[in-house]
């Protein structure tokens, strides 16, 4: 490289440097600033580290005083001391898996359909009643799924769901949050796409499935990762009582209470059970912050 | 005056008039709308609507209500020491890890802003995880296991401080403040995404205009440029984490059991379960549940006015 070439790329370099850099920041509250944000992730993350450390380390290290922090021999023991527990239950264990999957798959799908019809017209049409809908369904956002518990049996019971997974899925179909980020993701289309259709001669049905819902893809895959989360994670012991319509969640559950004999499996479960929501939303994590970019409230 | 009312009834008709023909060239806003707006009717309205009804009878499910005015909120409120302390706890978790977890999502969300986008990911999936980690929370109960072999108790007595284990998760006094940890640690949920992706949508050139206009550090900026922009999405995460701290009842259930030791660690929806689910007194129950579901509305309605003055 000559002399001049070099030196002119080392000029750009600088003159990038210095307009990336913000003229009112200082360097020492940046290096502060970094320094406690390293902290706080690092303290943020010890427990998730800790037991997924724990969930490898064989027994003689579980107890180990003080402890140490990564596993010294990891092993998959614990794993396998849980396969060998799941084998022993009284439903096979196959069926809780199959379950949850079951639960998961129709719940996530029924949601995504049902929310994306609303919210397309919601979004998309000026119609009596549909920004009153909408209203209330924001107030829905604003009491958790506790304060309906008692109804929600009452009712379930009513319409005889009891004990079927009905009564896990069919609510699930109208979670708010869904219907909420969908509409404000929607809003962002423009309406001009939807009338270009309409002249070439589709019908709203049309519409909706082959203009809209391909251009919201960031949205119906965030409702798919937030509706997963919420029913992998759904014990549904209140609804269920069968044993063998039960999920895998509460049976890991029961699996963890084994007492301090099961430290290792317990802390198996542990990460087997998070590990399907945070690999979900590693895989989507941009799609995921697109669609929370137009999830504010406005009044 | 008489003239003034008959207008008004005549505009209120034609109102009306015009809304009934434009709901009749809709319909098929109104087919696309009816499964959501069924199911949501059937479990989110109409509960709310059974739970106020409930709460001004006696219901046990065997017998059929029975009418009793506002005895249920009575006892709730006068007799009731359990109810109140669960009262005393829920607030004194909501007011305390409530505003933390909330300035806490929007701290990390704006110090993470600028960060390169590869560091930024890795942040924000720390930072969420725990609150999707479903019960692995669980493992601050080995950290805080009451014997010898608790990691914190064996820490402390190495250390010199204490000399005999603390029942960490039984002794009444350590139970919140332990739960309130936890509880921090969780709360960096869906309103820190929309804060993340907030922030990565303000416009650029509001920055650069606010710098040739003297913004002059970081914080000006913060205050003058950044909040004004985020307005909506502070509207969202607040109520996200007033749902969520009125709500608490999963981690003090499982940390200090149920019931817990001289009911420290019980929390109104504890409450409610013990009624609901434990007792079947679904009129008692529906009395706290509608209690709770108008705290937390009145709460939301609260804050937002609050967080309208943000920025101006």
């Amino acid at each position: 490289m000559s002399r001049e070439k070099r030196e002119l790329s080392v000029k750009q370099h600088t003159v990038m440097k210095i307009k990336r850099r913000q003229p009112n920041r200082s360097r020492i509250v940046d290096f502060v600033i970094y320094f406690f944000l390293l902290l706080m992730a690092a303290l943020m993350a010890f427990p998730l580290v800790f037991a997924i450390s724990s969930a490898l380390k064989p027994l003689d290290e579980l107890f180990r005083f003080p402890p140490k922090l990564f596993a010294q021999n990891p092993t998959m023991d614990n794993f396998q001391d849980l396969f060998v527990t799941m084998g022993k239950s009284w439903v096979p264990f196959s069926r809780y898996i199959l379950n949850t999957v079951f639960i998961t798959v129709a719940g996530t799908v029924g949601h995504l359909i049902i929310a994306s019809m609303g919210a397309f017209v919601l979004s998309k049409y000026d119609f009596p009643g549909g920004k009153m809908f909408f209203r209330i369904v924001v107030v829905a956002l604003m009491f958790s799924g506790y304060v309906t518990a008692i109804p929600n049996y009452l009712i379930l019971n009513s319409l005889g769901w009891i004990d079927t997974y009905m009564a896990i899925i069919i609510p699930a179909f109208a979670a708010p949050m869904g219907l909420f980020l969908m509409k404000q993701f929607m809003e962002g289309l423009p309406m001009s796409l939807i009338e270009a259709a309409k002249i070439d001669g589709a019908n709203e049905w049309r519409v909706f499935s082959r203009i809209v819902m391909p251009n919201v893809k960031p949205a119906w895959l965030t409702l798919t990762i937030l509706s997963v989360q919420s029913l992998w994670n759904n014990g549904a012991t209140t609804f269920i009582y069968s044993e063998e319509k039960k999920t895998l969640v509460f049976a890991l559950q029961q699996i963890q209470s084994g007492g301090i004999a099961r430290t290792g499996q317990a802390a198996a479960v542990a990460v087997i059970m998070m590990v399907v929501p945070v690999a979900t939303f590693i895989l989507s994590e941009s799609q995921v912050l697109e669609t929370m970019a137009s999830s504010g409230l406005k009044d | 005056m008489k003239e003034y009312i008959r207008k008004y009834f005549m505009l209120r008709k034609h109102n009306f008039k015009v809304a009934v023909k434009k709901a009749k060239r809709s319909k098929m806003c109104y087919a696309f709308l009816a499964p959501y707006a069924i199911l949501f009717t059937l479990f989110y309205v109409l509960p709310v609507v059974t739970s106020i009804f409930f709460s001004f009878t006696y219901y046990n499910i065997l017998e059929s209500p029975r009418f009793i005015g506002l005895q249920n909120y009575v006892n709730l409120l006068l007799q009731d020491d359990i109810f109140l302390i669960g009262v005393k706890n829920t607030f004194l978790i909501a007011v305390i890890t409530g505003p933390l977890g909330y300035m806490a999502s929007f701290l990390f969300a704006w110090l993470i802003n600028e960060l390169p986008r590869w560091i930024r990911t890795i942040a924000v999936v720390i930072f969420y995880a725990p609150s999707i980690a479903g019960n692995l929370f669980m493992i601050f109960s080995i950290f805080f296991r009451g014997d010898a072999y608790g990691y914190v108790n064996a820490l402390l007595m190495d250390l010199g401080i204490i000399n005999a284990p603390i029942l960490w998760l039984i002794n009444p006094n350590y139970m919140l403040p332990i739960c309130m940890v936890v509880i921090l640690w969780m709360s960096l949920g869906t309103g820190f995404l929309s804060f993340v992706a907030g922030l990565q949508g303000v416009d650029r050139a509001q920055y650069e205009a606010g710098y040739m206009d003297g913004v002059r550090n970081r914080w000006q900026e913060l205050w003058y440029i950044t909040l004004p922009n985020m307005k909506p999405m502070l509207m969202f995460g607040a109520v996200m984490t007033i749902t969520q701290s009125f709500g608490v009842c999963d981690v003090t259930m499982n940390l200090c059991g149920y019931p817990s030791t001289d009911y420290a660690a019980r929390t109104v929806v504890t409450h409610l379960f013990d009624y609901g689910f434990s007792r079947f007194e679904m009129g008692y129950a529906s009395a706290i549940a509608t209690m709770l579901f108008l705290v937390m509305i009145l709460c939301n309605k609260a804050i937002q006015s609050l967080l309208r003055r943000v920025g101006t």
